[in-house]
């Protein structure tokens, strides 16, 4: 392992230097959680955060985006303009495994230009996930809890200093000029490897089952009467959609300004699980149920995503059972498929 | 993958510009419009296949294409219905308006595969609508095909689509039309009944046959069963599903059932493909 040191000291100095050609976002305090902002001063920052309300996703995938802007008579008609640079800094290693999702969703088939420019514009410093976020998070039982290999620049917190890795080009480019950088000591190197070493312990596996198990279990649970249960109690408000990180889902509406001549049409994050989302024009809904929408949801982040991308749809983050006003969580609702597995493949055969 | 329209190069949001040539009312809710593209591009589809019609300022919405790649010639047909607010603009355009266009979109019919099979069309109401390319298509590469029979449904005489073409495929010696409505005004001779009262009138091969239904989500049940009963193997059974959708390439998540994407997947699909799937039919 070979890094270089960030002194906690110098760590104001270097969120300056960034600031200077990048917007930066940052966890920053919010009545009581955190969410990522952008930053007008590095005091702003804070490293120690748990977790945010919404992940950084935004930066990329903004909740409201223009695409085109217009005039109504169709004289122009352009795509919207290319973003400028932005940093994001300590994202969880959850939220990289969910960007690395959104790259192949966003890429794959037809390629999505707009978040592709943002992505590219976009430079990850991530943050070392040494402690839970919160009761409802579980990434050791989803995998990702270690991080992926999509950083700019990394960071794991050593106590006085934080250990740097460099991943790539764009990272380097953050260090460049910046002097406050040292050489880690053997110490260091000790450090490091202590703090990744216990870290582990800290975490524990929530599933009562691999998470490689899920798609097949989702394979057999269609017709399960959990669907139905959790639908007694779920208020279709898309609480959980929205604060999901690799929720992609999004609505196209048109608006024009006063006087009818221009507009834009933005897209804005939509929710599978609310009444309309699959509703045609002509009335009819394709899915209808609450039970089947709340069914499409799990499906989609236990089998569906996995199947088209190879990466899980869940990072374990834990979002959306906080957010969840009637406490229905992926732990429990997975756990309880599982333990209802035996019975569900004994009727699917019978 | 097919090759979309240039604009998609910048975005694929972005549409292109093209151009109302013609409108014909065809029905009460329904009309029917030319459009053209800007000089030196063409659409390039399947049967099947669908854009994205832009009317700016109110929206996007998917339409399919009503008329055959084999009639194409620098302009295309769409029979749009005035169903939401896209489509109630749309009807607001008069020739010489433009509308923005993104595509073509989707999965079409795969009509090689349909060579030398006899054919059993089974359209219901707006179901004609993407139909009619195939219909079209297949009608002038005739001699590539088997019989043809087209079966088609409409609640009533008025709501009946393209009559005229209807009329003229009657007489053609080698189609075989047949037409009902559910409910007849006091002019209609036809058939009285829904589209599945039309099977017992005619005779195929049901191993050598395939059939392709569009239709309204209720058809399709009663439809499917019709055509499983005689006989014909569910590879050789295509529909066509409708499906709310935004951005028709992929992404918004709007036309997902299960792992597909009526959007890319369809919207021409195989009953073998999607008979399990209980969110498809």
């Amino acid at each position: 392992m070979s890094f270089r040191l960030l002194p906690k000291s110098a760590f104001p100095a270097w969120v300056e230097h960034v600031r200077k050609e990048h917007r930066v976002l940052a966890p920053v305090p919010h009545n009581g959680a955190h969410r990522f902002v952008e930053i007008e001063a590095p005091e702003q920052v804070d490293m120690e955060y748990r977790t945010t309300i919404l992940p950084p996703k935004k930066a990329m995938l903004p909740v409201r985006e223009s695409l085109l802007r217009f005039s109504t008579d169709g004289g122009q008609l352009e795509a919207a303009s290319q973003p400028g640079p932005t940093a994001i800094l300590g994202v969880h290693t959850c939220d990289l495994h969910a960007i690395q999702l959104l790259d192949k969703v966003y890429s794959q088939g037809f390629a999505d230009q707009a978040y592709q420019a943002r992505r590219a514009h976009t430079v990850l410093v991530g943050l070392e996930c040494l402690s839970p976020c919160s009761e409802h998070s579980f990434c050791k039982s989803m995998g990702t809890l270690s991080c992926p290999e999509l950083f700019d620049l990394h960071l794991t917190d050593l106590g006085e200093s934080y250990a740097l890795d460099v991943g790539s080009d764009q990272g380097a480019e953050l260090l460049i000029g910046f002097e406050g950088l040292l050489e880690p000591q053997p110490e260091d190197y000790r450090r490091a490897d202590e703090v990744m070493n216990e870290k582990w312990s800290r975490f524990s596996y929530r599933l009562e089952f691999e998470a490689a198990e899920l798609p097949s279990l989702m394979g057999v649970s269609a017709q399960s009467d959990l669907w139905e249960q959790l639908a007694e109690r779920c208020l279709a408000c898309g609480s959980c959609n929205l604060v999901c990180p690799t929720c992609t889902c999004f609505d196209v509406v048109d608006e024009v300004d006063l006087g009818l001549k221009n507009g834009e049409r933005y897209r804005t994050w939509d929710s599978c699980q609310l009444a309309m989302f699959a509703t045609v024009a002509g009335g009819h809904n394709f899915r209808a149920g609450r039970a089947a929408r709340l069914r499409h949801r799990f499906m989609r982040k236990g089998k569906y995503q996995l199947e088209a991308t190879g990466n899980l749809g869940c990072v374990g983050c834990g979002r959306c059972a906080q957010a969840c006003l009637v406490h229905i969580t992926p732990v429990d609702t997975w756990n309880e498929l599982h333990r209802r597995q035996p019975q569900m493949a004994q009727e699917s055969s019978a | 993958m097919n090759a979309l329209l240039q604009s998609a190069e910048a975005s694929l949001y972005l549409p292109v510009r093209a151009r109302i040539a013609e409108v014909r009312p065809l029905t009460r809710l329904e009309k029917l419009y030319r459009i053209e593209l800007p000089d030196g591009m063409s659409l390039q589809h399947q049967p099947g296949q669908f854009v994205e019609v832009s009317v700016l300022g109110v929206g996007e919405a998917p339409i399919s294409i009503s008329s055959s790649p084999s009639r194409s010639n620098g302009a295309f047909e769409l029979c749009v219905r005035r169903a939401g607010d896209v489509t109630s603009a749309l009807h607001g355009l008069v020739p010489g308006d433009s509308v923005g266009l993104r595509g073509p979109l989707g999965h079409g019919f795969p009509i090689q595969r349909f060579h030398g099979k006899d054919l059993l069309f089974a359209p219901g109401g707006l179901g004609l609508a993407p139909l009619r390319s195939l219909i079209q298509q297949v009608l002038d590469d005739r001699r590539n095909f088997g019989k043809v029979t087209i079966l088609y449904g409409a609640r009533h005489p008025s709501e009946l689509l393209f009559t005229e073409e209807l009329q003229a495929w009657s007489e053609q010696p080698d189609v075989e039309v047949h037409t009902t409505v559910d409910r007849p005004d006091e002019e209609w001779k036809g058939n009285v009944g829904v589209i599945t009262t039309l099977f017992s009138k005619v005779s195929f091969y049901a191993r050598n046959t395939v059939a392709v239904t569009v239709g309204p989500p209720v058809m399709y049940r009663f439809v499917l069963m019709e055509l499983l009963g005689k006989g014909i193997p569910e590879a050789n059974i295509w529909l066509s599903l409708e499906r709310r959708m935004k951005c028709g390439v992929g992404k918004c998540g709007h036309c997902q059932m299960h792992h597909l994407y009526a959007c890319l997947d369809g919207p021409a699909f195989c009953y073998a493909q999607i008979k399990h799937l209980e969110e498809a039919l």
